[in-house]
């Protein structure tokens, strides 16, 4: 018999297919026909999946526990960690590529396609949501199964979460090339995306929940508390800042419903908890499974987890209108978000004392383990950011750094030392651990990516401090008549060295992210199998 | 509940754990650093000394002042103001001064030079490079080719009504798509005249005299007779070393085929008439005005 959930998530998705069929073959706008067809083939090729699998296993329900343990479902989490890796490259790469385009304009190739101001978003979102999305999706399928004993809930549900999310990247970063875009940043995806990924998160939030529900532990971890955090948060901001009219449903260009300076606060009070809520509540939730895991020792304060979650999530949200000081926003709301963001803080560095102080104890692994050597570099850079960026938010400084560089330095500090390096510990981790491998390939290749893309981070930002605090002075001086000191095109001179130090240091970035594929690839095709576990049962052959 | 009976204390830190473990994790139960916990008050008290002093907290219909009174809006008008008031002063005087007592009062000159580089950077600048120097169909000001006159008054009205661009006092000479008129064979004549007469190799077998009766025909009225340009209508001096679109035998006989007329904005509807004669004296001092 097919199941309920079987045949609903297949007439949904018949649905679907014939929505997009009848607007593929209506709509005016190529790119939404385009994206339509995609929306048909996949859903499609997914229902033929669905009843596949029903005639391969006879349509007999997963057993929750093999032998006494659970038998958690590690397919997802296999899919997640592999697009990560994939898309991380990718972005990365754009990455490079824009960086360079910025130092030699030439390289815009006077394509659309190519062109800065299509593949900026395509940069930004391919790294955090794409990069960035999978990891937090992979990591917390793995974590949230781990610390609650518990398989997560539905057959398909789970593999709905990971290739929704991912179809979604696939629209929006299509979607930018052929130059559909909303015009917010960190939200451009337009609204039929912005749709789907409401459906994909609603879904996701469900699968969090209930493996939570059926928790065979008493309490629940505190990385789920950030990572719960994590997901209800971004659904609100998520629909919030995209609350768009269609033009048409045959239409990908849409209308915000928010105006003005409503429009600014709107999407900055998005922007700054985009920050907060994923890449920092989510990223913090890794930290608090894997730095643990790694260093074999106890988290360092229950109660510094319990006042600085809590004190996180209620500030970090007053703080989003420190990104439009000096504009038509009231200066009260400016004052706020200042103030708030001084406030943030200690909550702020209560995660990178967690993290650094569970090493106590086991500092000598750092010698040893370069994983850990990386995750405890990123709450290093963590702390150096989450200290950074209150300063930046007061206005005395804001001044200077305002649209300059600088803000680019401090971004890539936490998205590449911080965001960027937790990935990649808990990936190292979690490649031997989903395959059932020993370890990793090679420790040494580990080692090799993290100098060189450490130099690479290093190269980065102090080029992007120095490029934006000379373009902000280079802004503001006048000469003794009163009048400005430089031109604009004279600042874009000067910082031309260090646009060709950030290009180079990105490059090392790139170089590291591909010694670390290959070594994963190595881990998975010739690493050493783990022996089976004590249990007489194959439960972990049987775990996927 | 279970977790009290199962604290235990940890071997290195001897500090006791909570008594919960999940997948193989623990937590110690240390209490808040205390650094930590007085920075934290630390920047909530800060905080309120700031929300006590400057604008802050949102109220129904208004928002609280804050004791200081202080409003960067009214700051940032105030400077504005400040900054249009230094400046008038000698704006003022350069409004009522012909362009050669800007150019040779020294006081104003300086003030004028100071304006026009400015303006020079962010208005000029992307077409005519940083210093001036311009780039193939920008011309260069630095050298005295000057297409339509290189005085402080042809420079002055050049910057005023702009070249080639929808406005009666515009600068305005065409250069004829010969394409339309002569043969192939005939451009090749004309473009290897000039090109013998100002110093470079005409192609062999090409009939010279042909293009020079060619030229005379059709050319001379602008450039004339002895190449030497019409500044009045823009027509470029032909003998000059410098050419706005290159100067070899192809490129020459491409401007005859296929012209391209460049454009220049009129900056009167842009900029302030004391900001346009100060970028005239600087645009002069170039090295290249008349």
């Amino acid at each position: 018999m097919v199941s309920l959930e079987e045949g609903g998530f297949a007439f949904f998705l018949v649905l679907l297919a014939f929505a997009c069929l009848i607007i593929a073959g209506k709509t005016f706008d190529q790119v939404m026909a385009f994206h339509a067809m995609i929306g048909a083939v996949l859903a499609g090729a997914c229902v033929f999946v669905i009843f596949k699998n029903y005639f391969n296993d006879g349509g007999m329900p997963i057993p929750q526990e093999i032998g006494g343990k659970p038998n958690y479902n590690m397919g997802p989490i296999k899919f997640g960690s592999v697009a990560a890796m994939f898309w991380g490259i990718a972005g990365f790469t754009v990455g490079l590529i824009i960086a360079l385009q910025l130092a030699y304009p030439a390289l815009n190739f006077d394509l659309p396609w190519t062109n800065f101001g299509r593949l900026r978003p395509l940069h930004t979102s391919a790294v955090i949501f794409a990069f960035g999305g999978n990891v937090l999706l992979a990591t917390s399928m793995y974590v949230v199964q781990r610390t609650c004993r518990a398989r997560m809930p539905g057959k398909i549900l789970p593999w709905f979460v990971i290739i929704g999310y991912n179809v979604f990247i696939l629209i929006a970063g299509t979607g930018y090339l052929l130059g559909a875009t909303q015009g917010k940043e960190y939200a451009e995806p337009e609204w039929y995306a912005d749709l789907w990924l409401t459906v994909v998160w609603v879904a996701y939030l469900l699968l969090f929940l209930g493996t939570i529900w059926r928790r065979k532990e008493p309490h629940i971890y505190v990385a789920n508390w950030f990572y719960l955090a994590f997901i209800v948060t971004i659904a609100m901001l998520h629909i919030t800042n995209n609350l768009t009219i269609p033009v048409s449903i045959y239409s990908t260009q849409s209308v915000i419903v928010w105006s003005g300076v409503q429009d600014a606060m709107v999407q900055w009070w998005y922007g700054h908890n985009a920050v907060g809520f994923f890449l920092t509540a989510g990223f913090l939730a890794i930290m608090y499974y894997f730095i643990p895991k790694r260093a074999e020792r106890p988290v360092y304060s229950y109660r510094l987890s319990i006042v600085h979650f809590w004190a996180l999530i209620f500030i970090y949200i007053w703080a989003g209108p420190h990104h439009l000081h000096y504009t038509a926003l009231p200066q009260w709301a400016s004052t706020l978000g200042a103030t708030f963001s001084i406030i943030l803080w200690m909550p702020s560095w209560g995660g990178m004392i967690n993290g650094l102080m569970t090493l106590s104890g086991a500092w000598d692994k750092l010698r040893t383990d370069p994983v850990l050597r990386m995750m405890v570099v990123s709450v290093a850079f963590y702390g150096m950011s989450t200290f950074e960026g209150p300063l930046m938010s007061l206005r005395a400084v804001n001044s200077l750094s305002h649209y300059t560089d600088w803000t680019i330095g401090h971004v890539h500090s936490g998205a590449l030392g911080w965001v960027g390096y937790i990935s990649f510990g808990a990936l190292y981790c979690l490649i031997p651990w989903l395959w059932n491998k020993k370890g990793l390939y090679s420790l040494k290749l580990v080692n090799w990516h993290f100098w060189l893309s450490t130099l690479g981070i290093v190269l980065y930002i102090t080029a992007m401090w120095v490029s934006g605090i000379m373009q902000g002075l280079m802004w503001r001086a006048y000469d003794q008549l009163g009048f400005l000191e430089y031109s604009f095109v004279e600042t874009v001179e000067a910082m031309h060295p260090f646009y060709v130090i950030r290009a180079l240091g990105g490059a090392l970035f790139v170089v590291g992210a591909l010694i670390m594929a290959y070594n994963l690839w190595m881990t998975v095709r010739h690493g050493e199998a783990e022996e089976a576990e004590a249990a007489p049962t194959g439960s972990l052959a049987a775990a996927e | 509940m279970a977790d009290t009976h199962n604290k235990e204390v940890d071997q290195i830190s001897g500090v006791e754990t909570t008594g919960h473990e999940w997948d193989g994790l623990k937590e110690l139960n240390n209490p808040l650093p205390k650094w930590w916990l007085y920075l934290f008050y630390a920047t909530i008290v800060w905080a309120v000394i700031y929300w006590v002093l400057y604008p802050s907290w949102p109220l129904v219909s208004s928002y609280t002042t804050g004791i200081l009174g202080d409003s960067q809006r009214a700051d940032a008008l105030a400077a504005y103001d400040e900054g249009v008031a230094g400046r008038s002063e000698f704006a003022d005087k350069i409004n009522a001064a012909s362009l050669e007592e800007v150019s040779s009062d020294p006081e104003l000159r300086q003030f004028a030079m100071a304006a026009g580089q400015a303006a020079f950077g962010d208005n000029c600048a992307p077409c005519h490079g940083a210093g001036g120097n311009g780039f193939e169909g920008y011309p260069n000001l630095q050298d005295d080719t000057w297409l339509w006159g290189g005085t402080l008054e042809d420079i002055h009205y050049t910057l005023l009504h702009g070249i080639r661009v929808d406005n009666d006092e515009a600068r305005f000479g065409n250069m004829p798509a010969y394409g339309d008129i002569f043969s192939n064979e005939e451009i090749e004549q004309v473009a290897n005249y000039v090109g013998s007469e100002v110093g470079l190799e005409p192609k062999a077998g090409v009939d010279l005299a042909a293009g020079k009766e060619l030229y005379l025909d059709n050319c001379a009225a602008c450039h004339g007779d002895d190449l030497n340009g019409m500044t009045d209508v823009g027509a470029p001096n032909l003998n000059s070393a410098n050419y706005l679109y290159g100067k070899s035998i192809d490129q020459i006989a491409s401007q005859v085929k296929n012209p391209r007329n460049g454009v220049m904005p009129a900056w009167q509807d842009r900029l302030q008439p004391s900001t346009i004669k100060s970028l005239a004296v600087y645009v002069h001092s170039f090295g290249g005005g008349q």
